[in-house]
């Protein structure tokens, strides 16, 4: 992320009054001033910060899985099924099909991320598309397109997402597509609510005025404007989007065995829960750990970049 | 899912022009929602990949039985065709028999949804009456140590994993503690002795005066009422905090500290008293959530509810109960929504 | 703050009068038995229809039949039901069953051949999926009315088309399909010709030792016992069984004394009930088996010698000891132990070495890609992705497709899989129900649609192994008979795209106090009657 730069230790002086100008030398100089500036208040709540540090661990963790995992996630030893956390060489004990869970854990990491990264592109842009669009051509446009998130809304949405998946198979991206399919229509109405209030500014009929299209007033004008308010949303639905995927994977029907995906685990370890607690626990706490995360960097993002409850 | 609903800007008619027309849009925009649900459910079903045929004749058929069997549904009808008759029925009321239980779906629906219904009541009632104070709380004491206490215990709740906390919860307030009951609404001896006449078995045993089934059925849902609770604490507790912040920074409410009114006065009259309307929505939303049914909780908790029931019925290509239980559950979804609307369009002063 | 203090105080207080409910932890009553099982399988209880697990549990213990199993000495074989007796003629077609007098239906009606007739008929006119259990006899529709009939109110007589073992005959008159409905009760409920089906897929009408309370789909089934029953009324006046899908969760509620019977526990639970001194675990074999197939349209999995590969790249003594510890035995024959004409042999085990000399000899030294499919169930994901994993270790790469039961099912009858993982139980307790199933193919051609037959599932084209089990099937002399199935067993391990391997042993979790329990071994299903505390 680009306003990670600007954290360098020795900035220098004139960086740093550069960041905090009160008076910007051009559009990009007074976003990226704007950008440092939420930083800074952003960088003081603690929790959020804490929130920050996991996620970025948690990509870390990701990246580097081959060299870091201790043991291959998906080599099966019966003969050392269901030994508890500590137990030499299990760090965090092993499966029900003697598979290290640290290791199944550490590369799961990624599928968790892959889902995230995949929801969070596909959801808020089609809420996004079809918001402003609705919110901006009105009429009849308006209305039917509206009327198609009302539907979707009124459906329950893990059978959505179920009946989805079921459609099309299991696996990762199907879930993907279904959870996205469920997740899309809060953002559609925030696009649109944001929209509506803009499209009437004086800025827009400037624009306007000076001959730009609908297209070209969506995409340039109105998207940016509806950004702040999705990615709060998105983050704090993001631990949503990770639970639901768990659920899905806890029915058998995200990623498939012997993909070492979080929910899948404990779906798989529940049946020992009783006497082998580690099996479904460890990943259940990977999966709280990592909702959580988000949760706090969501928060501190809302605390930051919307206005209703910002920080004075 | 949230307040969203109601930002919606619409030049409002005055309340006298024609309550018959915004009635009968009102109802032209469920139909034609309810109209939505029963297509999109509808195609689903017919290209999801189970067979609704092998659902009835089991493993063995031959060909000869599978066939009548298909031919009996009117599978081989074109899908229009298909779709035609069923909402023929379904206007009529009529929602089929389920092939997966052998009873009419509205049979079912009545047995599972009053289940549904009764968790779903309890969890948000315990979820306002905790969630509300604590965020009222949170927000008046912004910043200090029962604030950030808020903050967990709602972030917490957002993030833990439903399934994982109701297997642990039953396994130690259950299994170790034996401090409720188990899975289940009532332990076998306490079942069918109390009429039923809603179907929620708190309130027909409480109806028919005999306690023992109450507290029975009691120590049964408390357990999976409280996870439903506590996750819809999270949510209204971080809402009533974030509108009365909205509220304690506005003009009147300095004006009236200036005043001198107490601040207690300041807090619940004023302040609380101008968030009603809002809170009420969200606490509408966050039960008509409820309400779909928690799939995960109803499975752990072996509660027969819609959730449960449509999505076992799903997995079986049972199309006809899947669409009826999506009906009943996107209907009240449809009505809650249509009465928060109201209740923001002729109680919020501001709309006026 | 205060409505704050208020509000928590309530809602404590409300916790704490839901801790003061607390089931005192009392045990079921003592006419009573409460069972915990998974019985979301059931979709009708018409016998005539009725065909999954848990509805045959409930049939056997409401309806009587012509012949039956001595739940206490199932070994004996079958015995007089609701015939007190019965002849076969010499040519070894006709058999005449004498009538027990003075039976009574649950209704109070009489028992009579008439029952029986109309009974009979019925399965074989109502065409549901069980209907072959009988019309493999030659009954159909058209001839019901000379080969099934009741001469008087006390005699049955029934004409096959040719000469089978009487055994086979009756035996599959043991099954579910066998039951004797009240016709008189049953005629009273026809709607549009049904012959009752749509009444008796939620009511009951049978004369044996309990009749239906209720049925909740996905809930609880209660049987209540039958006064009339002529066998005397059993122990337990009240049988209770809840669906109950988690292992953990009946296990909680077993160990807490709210059910008495726990049917679903996995290894690991069995192994955490038995140390508690209120509980025992009983073994009892089952005639389901767990095996792979192996697809004959893939050309690969055609090649013999690929096959045979195959069989010798599963780690059978690693599953059973583990993860299905105590649950499956290592069983490679497609007839279930116990069973005429079973075999014991068990010619393969993991051999990695072997299995690659076979897959280089087939000209696939560096192994294949192939799919699998397999049904979301817990042990059978564990098997597969073992499966998957000695596999690999021979280059073979799985690539596993889980679905709902029906979903796989599905691909399964439509021929479309390369290896398919699931379960096979017997239908009546004759060898002819696995051998005409994993043995014979009358027709391979996809037109056929011969669905019900594993054979043609995985396009197995088998003549002679046809003739042989149709010889066998129709062999009246017991002792040669068996000997015909073992032949043609051992043939098949060596040849078939089978790989059988393992045999169901259900472990049942119950309270000390419950005695009798007898789950049906191989051969039938679970008897209530004979249970007491």
């Amino acid at each position: 992320m680009s306003i990670s730069d600007p954290e360098q230790p020795n900035v220098s002086q004139s960086w740093r009054d550069w960041l905090l100008t009160d008076t910007p030398t051009s559009r990009r100089h007074a976003r990226i001033a704007a950008l440092y500036q939420g930083w800074l208040s952003f960088r003081g709540n603690h929790m959020a910060m804490f929130g920050l540090f996991i996620l970025l661990a948690l990509v870390l963790i990701a990246a580097l899985a081959p060299w870091i995992a201790p043991h291959d996630p998906f080599a099966q030893d019966l003969a050392t099924r269901l030994k508890p956390p500590g137990t030499p060489g299990y760090l965090l004990g092993s499966d029900g099909l003697g598979r290290d869970i640290l290791s199944r854990m550490i590369w799961g990491a990624r599928i968790t991320l892959y889902i995230v990264a995949l929801v969070a592109l596909v959801a808020p842009i089609a809420g996004l598309f079809v918001g402003t669009v609705a919110g901006y051509a009105g009429g009849w446009t308006d209305r039917v397109l509206m009327r198609i998130t009302d539907i979707f809304l009124a459906f329950p949405r893990l059978v959505l997402a179920l009946a989805f998946v079921a459609a099309l198979g299991a696996g990762i991206e199907n879930a993907v597509l279904a959870i996205s399919l469920t997740a899309w229509p809060p953002y559609a109405r925030i696009a649109r609510a944001e929209t509506l209030t803009i499209r009437n500014s004086d800025y827009i009929h400037a624009v306007r005025l000076q001959g730009a299209g609908p297209l070209r007033i969506i995409t340039r004008h109105i998207w940016p404007l509806c950004i702040s308010s999705l990615v709060v949303r998105v983050t704090l639905d993001m631990a949503g989007i990770i639970l639901a995927a768990a659920g899905l994977g806890f029915l058998g029907l995200g990623a498939q065995p012997p993909t070492p995906e979080w929910g899948a685990m404990i779906s798989e370890g529940r049946k020992f829960i009783l006497d082998f607690w580690w099996v479904a626990t460890m990943p259940g706490l990977a999966i709280f750990t990592v909702s959580l995360a988000f949760n706090l960097l969501g928060d501190g993002l809302r605390d930051v970049l919307d206005p209703k409850e910002g920080s004075q | 899912m949230t307040a969203e609903t109601n930002t919606r800007k619409g030049r409002r008619r005055s309340p006298f022009l024609s309550v018959a027309a915004a009635t009968a849009s009102t109802a032209t925009t469920v139909a034609v929602t309810m109209l939505g649900l029963l297509f999109v459910t509808f195609v689903i079903g017919r290209v999801m990949p189970v067979d609704p045929v092998l659902s009835i004749v089991g493993e063995r058929a031959s060909k000869e039985v599978y066939d009548a069997a298909y031919r009996a549904l009117g599978l081989d009808k074109p899908i229009i065709v298909q779709f035609f008759y069923y909402l023929r029925d379904v206007v009529q009321g009529d929602f089929g028999q389920s092939l997966r239980t052998g009873f009419p779906v509205s049979d079912d629906i009545r047995r599972v949804f009053p289940a549904t219904m009764e968790l779903a009541t309890l969890g948000t009632f315990l979820g306002v009456v905790l969630g509300v104070p604590l965020g009222v709380i949170a927000a008046v004491k912004r910043g200090s140590w029962i604030d950030q206490i808020a903050r967990v215990v709602a972030l917490v709740g957002y993030s833990m994993p439903v399934f994982w906390l109701g297997l642990v919860g039953l396994l130690i307030f259950y299994g170790i503690l034996g401090w409720v009951a188990g899975p289940g609404r009532l332990d076998i001896f306490f079942e069918d002795i109390v009429p039923q006449r809603t179907g929620m078995i708190l309130l027909d045993s409480a109806l028919a005066g005999n306690w023992e089934v109450f507290r029975n059925a009691f120590a049964h849902i408390i357990l999976p009422a409280s996870l439903l609770g506590y996750y819809s604490l999270a949510y209204i507790s971080r809402m009533t905090r974030s509108f009365m912040l909205e509220q304690l920074n506005a003009e009147y409410v300095i004006t009236a500290r200036v005043k001198g009114l107490s601040e207690r006065a300041v807090i619940w009259k004023h302040a609380f008293g101008n968030i009603r309307v809002q809170l009420i929505t969200v606490i509408a939303l966050s039960y008509a959530g409820l309400l779909e049914g928690s799939v995960l909780t109803e499975i752990i908790f072996s509660w027969p509810g819609i959730g449960s029931y449509i999505t076992t019925s799903l997995l079986s290509a049972d199309m006809n109960a899947v669409m009826g239980g999506t009906v009943v559950v996107g209907l009240v979804f449809v009505l809650l929504n249509i009465f928060a609307d109201l209740l923001y369009k002729f109680l919020d002063p501001r709309a006026q | 703050m205060s409505l704050l203090r208020h509000s928590l105080l309530a809602a404590g207080l409300a916790v704490m009068t839901g801790l003061g409910a607390v089931p005192s932890g009392a045990a079921t009553p003592d006419n009573m038995l409460v069972i915990a099982n998974r019985i979301d399988d059931i979709t009708t209880l018409d016998p005539a229809q009725s065909f999954e697990f848990a509805g045959g549990d409930v049939s056997r213990n409401i309806y009587s039949k012509l012949v039956n199993f001595d739940p206490l000495n199932l070994d004996k074989g079958y015995g007089p039901d609701l015939a007190e007796s019965w002849t076969v003629s010499d040519d070894g077609k006709t058999i005449t069953f004498k009538m027990r007098p003075g039976v009574k239906f649950a209704s109070g009606n009489p028992v009579t051949a008439k029952d029986a007739e109309y009974s009979l008929r019925r399965a074989v006119l109502l065409k549901k999926t069980p209907s072959f259990i009988l019309t493999q006899f030659g009954f159909s529709p058209d001839n019901v009315d000379k080969t099934i009939v009741a001469v008087d109110d006390m005699t049955l007589k029934i004409t096959t088309d040719k000469r089978y073992a009487t055994s086979f005959v009756l035996n599959s008159l043991t099954a579910t399909i066998g039951g004797i409905v009240d016709s008189k009760l049953v005629r009273s409920h026809e709607v549009n010709g049904d012959m009752g089906n749509e009444w008796l897929r939620t009511h009951t009408a049978g004369s044996g030792p309990y009749v239906l309370g209720s049925w909740k789909p996905n809930e609880s089934i209660t049987l209540v016992a039958n006064p009339n029953y002529y066998g005397g009324a059993p122990a337990m006046k009240k049988v209770v069984v809840r669906h109950i899908q988690e292992s953990s969760t009946q296990r909680l509620l077993l160990e807490r004394g709210d059910i008495d019977i726990a049917r679903n526990l996995n290894p690991e639970d069995i192994a955490g009930i038995s140390k508690n001194p209120d509980l025992a675990v009983d073994s009892e074999l089952r005639g389901r088996i767990m095996y792979i197939a192996f697809n004959q349209k893939n050309k690969i999995l055609a090649n013999p010698k690929v096959r045979l590969a195959l069989k010798y790249l599963i780690d059978y003594k690693g599953m059973q000891d583990s993860f299905l510890k105590g649950q499956y035995v290592i069983h490679q024959a497609f007839l279930p132990v116990t069973f005429l004409g079973a075999i014991d042999d068990k010619p393969y085990s993991l051999n990695i070495e072997k299995a690659k000399k076979l897959l280089a000899e087939a000209g696939y030294p560096d192994g294949f890609e192939v799919g699998m499919i397999v049904r979301d169930a817990q042990e059978r994901l564990e098997m597969a992705q073992s499966i998957q994993n000695t596999f690999a270790k021979a280059g073979i790469k799985v690539k596993l497709t889980v679905g709902t039961g029906k979903q796989i099912l599905g691909i399964y009858r439509a021929r479309k899989h390369d290896i398919y993982l699931g379960a096979w139980g017997p239908d009546y307790p004759d060898p002819n129900t696995n051998a005409s199933t994993f043995a014979m193919n009358p027709d391979n051609r996809d037109e056929a649609g011969l669905t019900g037959i594993l054979a043609w599932r995985n396009a197995w084209d088998i003549p002679e192994m046809t003739r042989e089990t149709v010889a066998a099937m129709v062999e009246p002399d017991r002792a040669k008979r068996a000997q015909m199935y073992e032949k043609i067993q051992r043939e098949h391990q060596k040849v078939s795209p089978f790989a059988i391997m393992f045999q169901k042993i259900e472990q049942t979790g119950r309270s000390k106090k419950v005695r009798n329990l007898s789950l049906g071994g191989a051969i039938t299903a679970v008897s209530y009657w004979v249970v007491t505390k």
